[in-house]
């Protein structure tokens, strides 16, 4: 290793970071394209952070520490998390001091946080959120780590550069159990980042939504955290799905400059499929009642354990 | 001859009993009870650490104490894995019995000699548990502990509820016993020694190994507390006062840990694989039961029992993970699952000692036991709400604390399962890893459930406003458990250091120095998995701290306080917030299947309208029930013997002379 090295993760940390909310405007954006809308341009999410980050904080009665000490918490979980996630390069800055299920743990943490925040003012929305959002974790979380054990199956592994090495340089073939698991985690993927069919990030329909019943209380620069935070998990998970799934692109750590180009470029162009996929499934689809939600995590719970038991059936 | 851990060990479990005796001596003098002999109960805990520290890296040691009937000498003995189980009772004592020292006071129940008289005995017994090295000394110990503990269960003796749970308590104690019993029959083996010496040294056939090892999870499993025979737990813990709820939960159950693993590791050395197998089903299906029955307890105390039964069930898989490997030979493994069962005692004691203290503070606090009636505390008790949070924290299983790494060990030795040598299990072990997953995030969910509604939102009581914080004492024994939480989170490579001593002398087999060689975590090979808790702690403070500082920059800084918004309804009241059974409702309704539900509805036409809800555990009609049942029906049948005439009984006896002489002759 170079010495330059640590220094290259820590810029690729802070690009990934930066670039989350592009890739929330880019879906809005493919989102209003595909609804024959105008859209409001790929810059819009940065243009309501900066709004955000230059009004007042309106804080309630009775909120806590807690309250004021979430939205900082959230986005450093999630900021610690795209350290770790190969989001340009297979070695991530912190890739070694937490493996896969740390991941977990340390999405787990900023749910935690949020939820507890939510409770926090004692109304009748934040609670209710806070309650969904602990439903929807709890049936999501086992899933990612069946998904996890999985693809840990496969290459020995629970370390992300590990697992994105060995699955980057195998033969090109179709892993039934790889399938599964792919199926299984764009299903907790969409149900972690609260978006259709579990919740709707565009609307304040009270009974249905989750996320935004949340954070309901949160105004100006706590609020901003919150929504780069969750720009930044959408991204984090985008980048784990192509790591595990698509891993071909990713610069390794011995690579020199045009190998770093070629991880940059290919990433954002899997990133915008990402998107652009995300955008139409958003479009052709209906949110589901909150009670088809369990069901619809089961499905993506069981069809991980189904994952891991093809894999123990045909070994790949 | 210098002073080795045993001797140390035998001084402080005898200083305990003194310390007991001396309550009795001014047994209403609270100063004298609480503000002397607790904490040097305390501090004893703190001597008791420490000597079993510098044991686990020691020769084992053995004695013989002339104590007990003629020719049935006591036997101790002191090895690493008594070592280990010993530094997890003094650790926990330590913060336990601090805390119990501002905690007891004047009231209607036992006086507080006699209670530090039980409370001492309790602790001393539960050491003894630990060194024991005959099957007498341990039943004794076993005993002393069950009946000790009943007696604290029962300080508030006039209230008839308490009494019928420390009832429950003591018989299924009882019936847990008599399985063990009949357990360390079967381990002589025809020797007719009850040295735990000579029991290793039986030559058991197979089928008669595992009838001792089915006795044994029958009678350890009835103290850990193993469905179905988990149902005085819920009972026990609330109606015990919080010190001893939180030793019981914390240090007592680990104990059945302990003897199960010295039967079925030391004693048993033959592991079978199957044991392994029903361990591992059993242990999966008790800790998903805890995690789902927690989450729609209305009784903080309740609520924070059932997660017991989900820890030891947690525990529980562990054990049966290590047996599976043991019984397919294959070492390491096993050492690995040994470690993180271990762990997630050590962790479990630590954890759910706190917040079973907390609720002790808040129950002094406000009176209230019920969720229902608690809310926004932290305003009123910020350092009972503070620890509390780090325990909470812990115990749902999030880094860089205590209570993910014995997770993170636990789901590594998950991950092997598919290397053991037979196709079924390896088809089942992913069925069980995902239901401990399933079990872990439940955990959160209870978790959040549990801090929120005590800690968070508005009082749902206008008394609520009264409550004052937890004194010094308290806020010293919680600090300290807190403490050990975040301690064991940060530097997991020390303790497996430790641990691993235990896996030699236990297992035979140790992990390797690959574990032990740096700061990072790092099972078997590093290409496989590490977990760095330090890096990882680091970087989210540093995370977390450099956003605030950015933030803090470039931000004016102006903050307004309104009231909540709310969506725009005016006056949110404290009763609009949801309560313990709304939270619990997505449970109700995903795991409807789990529970006996009685509901009943009002109708619109209601004058006062009434919404009840029944949550019950279906054991109870299962098993509990019907044998109770059967037990009252012979009991009738035999009563029928009984009719109070001279001479019927004395045909009785010339009946069974009769008998007697026809099967004689």
């Amino acid at each position: 290793m170079t010495s330059h090295l640590p220094l290259l993760a820590l810029l690729q940390t802070v690009l990934a970071i930066a670039l989350a909310p592009l890739l929330v405007g880019w879906i809005d954006q493919c989102r209003a394209w595909l609804q024959n809308r105008r859209g409001a341009g790929l810059l819009q999410p940065y243009r309501s952070l900066r709004k955000l980050f230059h009004k007042d904080a309106v804080i309630a009665y009775g909120a806590s520490p807690i309250f004021r000490a979430s939205p900082y918490i959230q986005f450093g979980a999630m900021a610690l998390a795209a350290a770790i996630i190969p989001v340009f390069s297979t070695h991530a800055l912190l890739a070694t001091s937490a493996d896969t299920i740390a991941l977990v743990g340390l999405f787990a943490l900023a749910r935690v946080f949020m939820a507890l925040a939510g409770m926090d003012i004692g109304t009748a929305f934040g609670t209710l959120g806070a309650r969904r959002e602990m439903l929807v974790g709890f049936l999501s979380e086992p899933a990612l780590l069946m998904v996890f054990f999985t693809v840990s199956l496969l290459t020995q592994s629970t370390l992300l550069p590990t697992i994105v090495t060995t699955l980057a340089h195998r033969e090109l073939a179709i892993y039934p159990s790889l399938a599964f698991a792919g199926v299984a985690f764009a299903m907790v993927l969409l149900a972690e980042n609260a978006r259709i069919p579990i919740d709707n990030p565009a609307t304040h329909l009270e009974l249905t939504m989750i996320h935004e019943a949340m954070v309901l209380e949160y105004s100006a620069r706590h609020l901003a955290l919150i929504e780069w935070a969750a720009a930044l998990k959408l991204l984090s998970f985008a980048a784990i799905g192509l790591a595990l799934f698509v891993p071909w692109g990713l610069s390794s750590p011995a690579g020199g400059g045009p190998e770093i180009a070629i991880g940059w470029i290919t990433t954002a162009l899997k990133l915008g499929a990402v998107g652009a996929a995300l955008a139409l499934f958003e479009t052709v689809s209906a949110k589901l009642r909150i009670f088809r939600a369990p069901e619809f995590l089961a499905t993506a719970f069981l069809l991980a354990v189904l994952g891991l038991l093809v894999h123990q059936l045909l070994g790949s | 001859m210098s002073l080795g851990g045993l001797n140390g060990a035998l001084i402080i479990v005898g200083a305990w009993l003194a310390i007991g005796v001396a309550g009795l001596a001014a047994p209403r003098a609270l100063a004298w009870v609480g503000r002397t002999l607790f904490p040097l109960g305390a501090a004893l805990g703190l001597g008791l650490t420490v000597v079993a520290g510098l044991a686990l890296f020691a020769i084992p040691e053995t004695r013989v104490l002339p104590l007990g009937l003629p020719d049935l000498p006591m036997h101790l003995r002191l090895d690493p894995l008594a070592a280990f189980f010993l530094a997890l009772i003094g650790s926990t004592v330590c913060g336990v019995s601090v805390y119990a020292a501002g905690y007891f006071r004047e009231g209607d129940g036992t006086a507080p000699g006699l209670l530090c008289l039980q409370y001492h005995i309790f602790l001393a017994s539960m050491a003894m548990v630990v060194l024991a090295d005959d099957a007498f000394t341990f039943m004794v110990a076993w005993e002393t502990m069950a009946v000790s503990s009943y007696f604290l269960v029962t300080t508030q003796h006039r209230v008839p509820e308490i009494l019928s749970a420390g009832f429950l308590y003591l018989l299924l104690a009882h019936v847990g016993a008599m399985s063990l019993l009949l357990c360390f029959g079967v381990l002589q083996g025809g020797s007719w020694h009850f040295t735990f010496d000579a029991m290793r040294g039986a030559e058991l056939s197979p089928a008669w190994a595992s009838v001792a090892f089915g006795l044994a999870l029958f009678g350890f499993g009835a103290k850990a507390g193993l469905v179905p025979l988990h149902v005085w737990l819920p009972e026990a813990h609330p109606a015990a006062p919080s010190p001893v709820s939180a030793l019981m939960s914390g240090v007592m159950l680990k104990m059945a840990v302990y003897g199960f693993a010295r039967v079925a590791f030391d004693l048993l050395p033959h592991t079978q694989w199957t044991w392994g197998a029903v361990v591992l089903a059993l242990g999966v299906f008790t800790g998903l039961f805890g995690a789902v029955f927690a989450a729609v307890q209305t009784d903080m105390k309740r609520l924070l029992a059932y997660s017991s039964i989900e820890n030891l069930g947690i525990i529980f898989t562990g054990l049966g993970l290590t047996l599976l490997y043991r019984g397919m030979a294959m070492g390491t493994l096993s050492a690995l699952a040994f470690a993180a069962t271990l762990y997630h005692c050590l962790n479990h004691a630590q954890f759910k000692s706190l917040l079973f203290l907390a609720t002790g503070s808040v129950l002094h606090a406000t009176g209230q036991r019920n969720l229902g009636r608690l809310g926004g505390l932290i305003h009123r008790m910020p350092w009972v709400a503070g620890l509390a949070l780090i325990g909470t924290l812990a115990m749902a299983g999030l880094p860089p604390l205590n209570g993910f790494v014995s997770e993170w060990l636990l789901l590594q030795s998950y991950l092997f399962t598919p290397t053991l040598p037979h196709a079924l299990i390896n088809m089942l072990a992913p069925l069980g890893a995902a239901a401990f997953a399933l079990t872990v995030a439940l955990a959160a969910y209870v978790l959040v459930k549990f801090y929120g509604v005590i800690f968070l939102g508005q009082s749902r009581e206008p008394a609520l406003a009264a409550a004052h914080d937890a004194g010094v004492l308290e806020r010293a024994g919680l600090t300290w458990l807190a403490g050990l939480c975040v301690l064991l989170g940060l530097f997991p490579v020390a303790v497996l250091r430790a641990l691993d001593t235990v896996n030699r002398s236990v297992l035979g087999a140790t992990l390797g120095d690959q574990v032990i060689s740096s700061w990072t975590l790092v099972p078997l090979s590093a290409e496989r998995a590490s977990y760095s808790p330090l890096a990882f702690g680091a970087g989210i403070t540093l995370c977390i701290s450099v956003t605030f500082v950015i933030v803090r920059f470039l931000y004016h800084g102006r903050v307004r306080h309104s009231m909540a918004w709310n969506c725009g309804s005016l006056a949110p009241t404290p009763r609009m917030q949801d309560t313990a059974e709304g939270f619990g409702q997505p449970i109700r309704h995903v795991f409807g299947p789990f529970f006996q539900i009685r509901r009943q509805l009002p109708t619109p036409f209601d004058e006062s309208p009434r919404y009840v809800l029944h949550l019950e555990d279906r054991w109870w009609n299962w098993l509990y029930l019907p044998i109770a049942r059967a037990v009252e029906m012979v009991a009738r049948w035999i009563g029928h013997l009984q009719q109070g005439q001279i001479w019927l009984y004395l045909l009785y006896n010339f009946a069974t002379l009769l008998g007697l002489l026809a099967f004689v002759l």
